[in-house]
């Protein structure tokens, strides 16, 4: 292959892999602190990219400049869905603590596709795709057939830089601390005076933040967000969570990168029909599982989250 | 009128209706009403139940009619739980049905077990009416043979030659590309790649970056509005400069609003001429303007709209019955409709002779003759 050509792939491959581990990153979060698998989230994803689409029409029609738009866009997804979060965490997680996780994944999937429906009902002419504001600098580097958006450049800055900031966050801060704590044995944690449901909250807020930010990542890298756009996104996130092992945030990130990889894989190297290619990333997803059971970065105990 | 002299009128208009009890006949309306394709969906539900409506304002007729609105989703399984609860409901005469193909392949055999007459409004694959010889499945919308050849013939006319396809791998996109294929190969025009694709994928820059290297002048796209949104979206964004070129599943106004100044240029093809170029269609878009809907009737609402009037014809002429109402829709012949005359084949398929050729101009689909496009004054892509 064309090394430009090639080049050109293995970007791609690593934008849709920014966007799977920013949703990634939250499944596994949400299981390390409670075991739970918050189905809704791609939903939350989603919730948040319509949340910035409204700001932003909010915010034009006001006569904003491109940037404080943007400003404003990302400052509402990521307050909005991480209140969205912390409300599902403390009247739909929280109160089923006790209740067989099943419950757990059954009530946020659920709460799912009330989002999803609510959507559709209630943002005028929900049912349709919708354009996603063109707020980035348009231009592009070219080298051939390599072609390198200035807005994608953006965008993988954002998107690292998300994932460096959390990792920051839990490794270097209290918060974090008590996050690992709380993760690692719950009864232990509040025996030393880390409160349980403050730390479990300030997770889901984190975690649907950055579910927020992949929503916004995602509707400029697109330019179209739709209100159903979560579910495939999701069901990705879980995967790459998944094959990198729930638990463990690392995993996480380079489950969306080999998840983001196989699909690239799957519609450009090989023979067979490009719609074939998430039969073949998910194929590859459960010989991974029957290889790893535990994940790639399997969640040792003492590192977990 | 003052107010109270509008009361009285109401009064007794309702004790009118009253003293004169017609007997209700349920008709089902059965479409996308959820999901990806709902403002198709929505828009032939609106349709149909403005045909009810009106014919229930309308003192001659000898029933008075109530639809049955279900949402089949755009899911085959949902669509055959949905027929089946219709086709069992004793109640139900007739059914209009379906915008989904794929839909309309698992359902059909439904309404036939149950012998429910039922008249397709929206779905276009040729297998629905013509894999079986079911007596209950009428359709008043052409299929997607007539649409494809003149596709086909028109674009090499305009002097493209070398087409990539991407079509998503329903029983929909797989049959436009089967016969677009065929009919663009006959007229001598020439494939660089053809792409399958899933209904439901977000991202497409792997076969957009494929597509750019082969330099097609022509994207051919055989699929449905949600998904012809993105691809053309991303053609941009990944720099694959070529004509668009659509199906009747995107001539939708959901199309142009979901890529702004993007749909500009895009080109697509329906059976049927526009519901304002035909007599009783500028009196449907009054109709429907009145009713005040939050949703646009879309491409398929005229159809929805004929269809339901078909059905009520049949019940208004033979009574409440579906086996004299499925042998009353098995002779239509020249029937007049807002889609125009409907006469159904041995398949009982209307014949539907006339393609529409569209373009999207400043916002709008245009009929081709009549936009800038086809005097000359805006080019498409070269």
């Amino acid at each position: 292959m064309d090394p430009a050509l090639f080049a050109q792939h293995l970007l791609n491959g690593v934008m849709l892999g920014v966007i799977y581990a920013l949703v990634a990153v939250g499944f596994t979060l949400f299981f390390g602190v409670l075991d739970v698998i918050k189905f809704s989230h791609g939903d939350v994803v989603m919730l948040g990219a319509f949340t910035a689409l409204a700001t932003s029409i909010a915010a034009s029609a006001a006569g904003l400049s491109s940037p404080v738009i943007l400003a404003a866009m990302l400052l509402a997804a990521i307050v909005g869905m991480a209140l969205v979060g912390m409300l599902m965490a403390r009247y739909l997680v929280l109160p089923l603590r006790n209740a067989p996780t099943l419950n757990v994944l059954l009530v946020t999937l659920m709460a799912g596709t009330v989002i999803r429906e609510g959507v559709r009902l209630f943002y005028p002419q929900g049912s349709n795709p919708k354009p996603f504001p063109r707020l980035l600098p348009t231009g592009a580097f070219e080298f051939g057939a390599f072609t390198l958006r200035h807005d994608s450049i953006v965008l993988l800055v954002l998107g690292v830089g998300a994932i460096v900031f959390v990792h920051l966050l839990i490794v270097r801060t209290r918060l974090g601390l008590a996050i690992r704590a709380v993760a690692q044995d719950p009864e232990t944690a509040a025996a030393m005076g880390i409160p349980f449901r403050g730390t479990v909250l300030a997770t889901f807020a984190i975690g649907s933040a950055l579910a927020a930010l992949a929503g916004v990542v995602n509707g400029l890298y697109y330019s179209e967000v739709s209100f159903n756009m979560g579910l495939l996104l999701g069901a990705i996130g879980f995967s790459a969570a998944v094959i990198g092992g729930l638990g463990n945030v690392y995993g996480a990130i380079l489950g969306g990168f080999v998840f983001a990889a196989l699909q690239t894989i799957g519609a450009v190297a090989l023979p067979f029909a490009s719609a074939y290619k998430d039969v073949f990333a998910f194929g590859v997803v459960i010989l991974l599982m029957a290889w790893k059971p535990g994940g790639l970065l399997a969640e040792r105990s003492a590192e977990r989250v | 009128m003052s107010s109270t002299a509008r009361a009285l009128l109401a009064v007794l208009l309702a004790t009118a209706s009253l003293a004169s009890a017609k007997d209700t006949v349920r008709i089902a309306f059965i479409g996308p009403l959820t999901g990806g394709v709902s403002a198709n969906g929505l828009g032939g539900r609106n349709s149909a139940e403005l045909a009810v409506k009106l014919r229930n304002a309308d003192a001659k007729a000898k029933y008075s009619y109530e639809l049955m609105a279900l949402d089949d989703e755009c899911k085959p399984n949902v669509g055959v739980q949905v027929a089946t609860k219709a086709a069992a409901d004793k109640n139900v005469i007739a059914a209009v049905a379906h915008y989904c193909s794929t839909v309309a392949m698992g359902t059909v055999d439904v309404y036939h077990r149950f012998g429910l007459p039922v008249v397709i409004w929206g779905a276009v694959l040729p297998d629905i009416t013509y894999a079986n010889d079911f007596k209950e499945i009428h359709r008043v919308n052409g299929t997607m043979i007539n649409q494809n050849e003149t596709a086909a013939k028109f674009m090499v006319a305009q002097k493209y030659k070398r087409w990539a396809i991407i079509h998503d791998t329903t029983d929909y996109g797989k049959g436009h590309n089967r016969y677009f294929s065929e009919y663009l190969q006959k007229n001598g025009g020439q494939i660089l790649g053809t792409f399958g694709v899933t209904a439901d994928q977000q991202d497409f820059s792997a076969e957009l970056t494929r597509i750019k290297e082969l330099k097609p002048e022509v994207i051919y796209f055989g699929g449905i509005t949600p998904l012809g949104v993105r691809i053309r979206s991303q053609m941009d964004k990944f720099g694959v400069k070529a004509v668009f070129q659509g199906t009747s599943g995107i001539i939708s106004d959901a199309f142009v609003e979901g890529l702004g100044p993007l749909a500009e240029g895009v080109v697509a093809f329906r059976e049927g001429a526009p519901a304002e170029k035909l007599p009783g269609g500028k009196y449907f878009i009054e109709q429907y303007a009145k009713a005040a809907y939050s949703d646009p009737p879309e491409a398929y609402g005229p159809f929805a709209f004929a269809a339901a009037n078909l059905v009520m014809d049949a019940v208004e002429k033979v009574g409440p019955d579906r086996k004299k109402v499925r042998n009353e829709l098995n002779r239509t012949h020249d029937y007049d409709s807002v889609v125009g005359k409907i006469s159904f084949d041995d398949h009982r398929q209307n014949a539907v002779p006339l393609i529409t050729k569209f373009v999207v101009q400043g916002g709008k689909w245009l009929v081709w003759e009549d936009s800038e496009y086809a005097s000359g004054k805006r080019p498409l892509v070269r």
